[in-house]
């Protein structure tokens, strides 16, 4: 933590961070309805119960390829490929973390501070893991607290592409996500998901409606917006593969290797590469789209 | 760790703002250690609650005046409670006043090579932070916020807080400690929180389930009693462990949570319930839509230990909340009366229970740790005096029934000698 001292340190009241912060975390109080961040168990465990579940043993038929890539203990950041109007895939990784993995794990998962303004979505989503996506949000939750934190560097340029542009990867931001990683000294662990973009395919974005609700994007999907709200959750049954890539180890690049931009960069790119590489050739023995 | 040794105590003690809730409950902590020899508040109105050997002064906040007082004093610790972070407790105007002329008047006061203050200790609110959509979930002490203050209080609190960095950096022997609280829950605490969670009902804004923060009244004096015994350079955040949502505060006070608020224009519709009589600040409407939390590991690593945390301190208030309405009428009805306390202080016909205000006769720091048999060995070999203050203090400790024996035995030994 000796660099965060330089970066953000108030010149006026310097800060002693010569004792480490994560002997000093919040112990448990086990009568608490939701934790720190806001996650409530239970309707995480609602959600999964009916929704998840349905959707990932009958709509979806997901098949996880390679899950104990991600680490059993310890924090852990899990960079995915990015679609789908309302995207399934964070949920869908989720689930199988919990499904298939030996030691099932919570996942964090960071969403836009857009979320955090909007009514409805500021309330639900840290009920069910969603964190906003600050550094320092990521930062304690990899390295304080060795949580599992899902990202998608494409962000909403992922789940804006239309349906024409399904699988082909965006730029991965300015490569934050390793940076991040790098300070907790975890490792990132790459995802490619297939499916998620003929489950929510977007063929135009309505610009005028995005205007009037304030939100993001107003996508129009098979189902959406003449379906109404629910529209969005009309997922088409797409054959869901999600495969976890060999881990990528932040730890052993020397003393604060995030100074090095270069070094960020190549690391990124190679990620981004390698789930592109994967999402090829993943598709190339997918024989149907919803058999699989 | 921080932990002030012996020569860096502090022994003489300066309480600006004796008459605000938390000066006047901080004086009386203080009063309980012996070790401090002097305790001198200041305000410009008589304090509310009893004290016993904390002398009052009622003063502006003229930095001339209170500079005579520092130094005639000689006074090496100033602890600066005053700042005012509800918008309801004043108006703007005079909150400004009292919050950034005021800290100017008290910094000024102790600044200068020739002053004998080595600590400043400064009361500052979680405000500093401010609330904004993109804010991380935890402040940490060395956030610096990227957009100005939005409310008036906001801005009071970011102006003194640069006076007091300010001034650590033009003092750099001192020890200067900015503590930020979070929003602070207590029996006789009135604050914009207080009146929303005694409403019937919990509101909230539609759509909005925000995080919440909170500390115990008595961890408030407790830390500033921290700081002021040990050395803590530099901005400490001060809240109860544990971060709750507002649904869940609803269901521990046991209320329904309404989130009737309209999402948009909730300004408008605070600004319409402060008309119907609720007074809630401005600064309310941002932490009910966003929340705010902070991190409060750096003041845990310097050795302060919570005695509440958030959730036990909203139970408390639930206690409270079912209990005063039973009690009201009988709260304690001190009234400062100046002559009273001079004749109690000064008159050499007032029989003081232990003379020279205890700091001989009081027991010495490391009897607590003895066990009774121990102690009683000891007991023989004090005198009357001595034997006197160890005996109130061991009734009001640990009132073991043997030890209390031994030393009833030695003052009628020296009675009767």
């Amino acid at each position: 933590m000796a660099e965060q001292r330089t970066s953000l340190a108030d010149p006026g009241l310097p800060a002693t961070r010569d004792v480490d912060l994560r002997d000093y975390l919040p112990g448990l109080e086990p009568e608490r309805q939701v934790n720190d961040w806001g996650r409530s168990e239970r309707i995480e465990g609602l959600l999964d119960r009916t929704a998840t579940e349905f959707l990932y043993r009958y709509w979806f038929r997901v098949e996880v390829e390679d899950i104990d890539h991600v680490p059993a203990q310890g924090g852990a950041l899990l960079v995915s490929n990015h679609a789908g109007a309302m995207p399934p895939d964070a949920t869908m990784i989720a689930k199988a973390i919990k499904e298939e993995h030996p030691r099932p794990r919570p996942l964090y998962l960071t969403v836009e501070h857009f979320f955090k303004g909007y009514p409805g979505f500021s309330m639900l989503l840290p009920k069910v893991g969603g964190v906003a996506a600050h550094p320092a949000n990521v930062h304690r939750l990899l390295y304080d607290e060795g949580e599992l934190v899902l990202v998608f560097p494409e962000g909403r340029k992922g789940t804006e592409k239309l349906y024409k542009d399904r699988y082909r990867l965006r730029r991965f931001g300015r490569g934050g996500f390793v940076e991040a990683a790098m300070r907790a000294r975890a490792p990132i662990v790459p995802i490619a998901v297939v499916g998620a973009e003929e489950a929510a395919p977007i063929f135009a974005h309505l610009t005028a409606l995005q205007k009037l609700t304030g939100l993001l994007y107003v996508p129009l999907t098979p189902t959406f917006p003449h379906g109404g709200l629910l529209g969005m959750l009309g997922y088409l049954p797409a054959k869901f593969r999600i495969r976890f890539l060999e881990p990528v180890r932040t730890d052993q690049l020397g003393d604060a290797p995030w100074e090095d931009k270069g070094l960020v960069q190549t690391i990124a790119h190679e990620i981004r590469t390698r789930i592109q590489e994967n999402l090829v050739d993943m598709l190339a023995q997918r024989r149907s789209v919803w058999f699989g | 760790m921080a932990a002030g040794d012996a020569s860096s105590h502090s022994k003489r003690i300066l309480v600006t703002g004796l008459s605000t809730h938390w000066g006047g409950r901080l004086a009386q902590a203080l009063e309980q250690d012996p070790s401090v020899e002097a305790i001198i508040g200041i305000d410009r109105t008589p304090p509310k609650v009893e004290l016993v050997r904390t002398e009052f002064v009622q003063v502006s906040d003229a930095h001339s005046l209170i500079r005579r007082i520092v130094d005639a004093a000689e006074i090496d610790t100033i602890v600066d409670t005053r700042l005012v972070v509800d918008s309801i407790v004043t108006t703007p105007r005079r909150a400004h006043e009292n919050n950034v002329i005021g800290t100017m008047n008290i910094l000024a006061a102790c600044s200068g090579r020739d002053s004998p203050v080595r600590k400043v200790v400064v009361k500052s609110s979680a405000h500093y932070y401010g609330i904004e959509q993109d804010d991380p979930a935890f402040f940490t002490e060395d956030f610096r916020r990227k957009r100005p203050a939005r409310t008036p209080i906001e801005r009071d609190v970011v102006e003194a807080e640069e006076l007091v960095r300010d001034f650590a950096l033009h003092h750099p022997d001192r020890t200067v400690t900015v503590l930020r609280f979070c929003n602070g829950i207590g029996r006789a605490l009135r604050t914009s929180h207080s009146r929303l969670l005694a409403l019937p009902v919990v509101l909230g804004i539609l759509g909005f389930d925000p995080r919440y923060q909170f500390i115990h009244e008595d961890d408030i004096v407790g830390v500033l009693e921290h700081a002021t015994r040990h050395d803590l350079p530099g901005a400490y955040n001060a809240a109860g462990d544990g971060v709750l949502v507002l649904s869940e505060v609803a269901s521990l006070l046991g209320k329904p949570f309404a989130p009737v608020l309209p999402p948009w224009g909730t300004g408008v519709a605070l600004t319409a319930l402060r008309r119907a009589g609720l007074r809630v600040g401005p600064e309310v409407a941002r932490q009910l839509r966003f929340g705010r939390a902070v991190d409060n590991r750096r003041l845990k690593a310097a050795g302060y230990r919570y005695r509440y945390t958030s959730r036990e301190t909203i139970l408390k208030l639930r206690e409270h909340q079912r209990v005063d309405p039973l009690l009201r009428g009988t709260g304690s009805a001190y009234r400062y009366e100046r002559e009273v306390e001079e004749f109690l202080r000064r008159s050499p016909n007032v029989r003081r229970p232990a003379p020279a205000a205890g700091a001989i006769t009081a027991p010495p720091e490391g009897f607590d740790s003895l066990d009774a048999r121990d102690l009683i060995k000891l007991i023989p070999s004090l005198e009357p005096a001595a034997l006197e203050a160890l005996r109130e203090h061991e009734e009001t400790h640990r009132a073991r029934r043997t030890v209390l024996a031994a030393i009833d035995a030695n003052l009628v030994r020296h009675q009767t000698a």
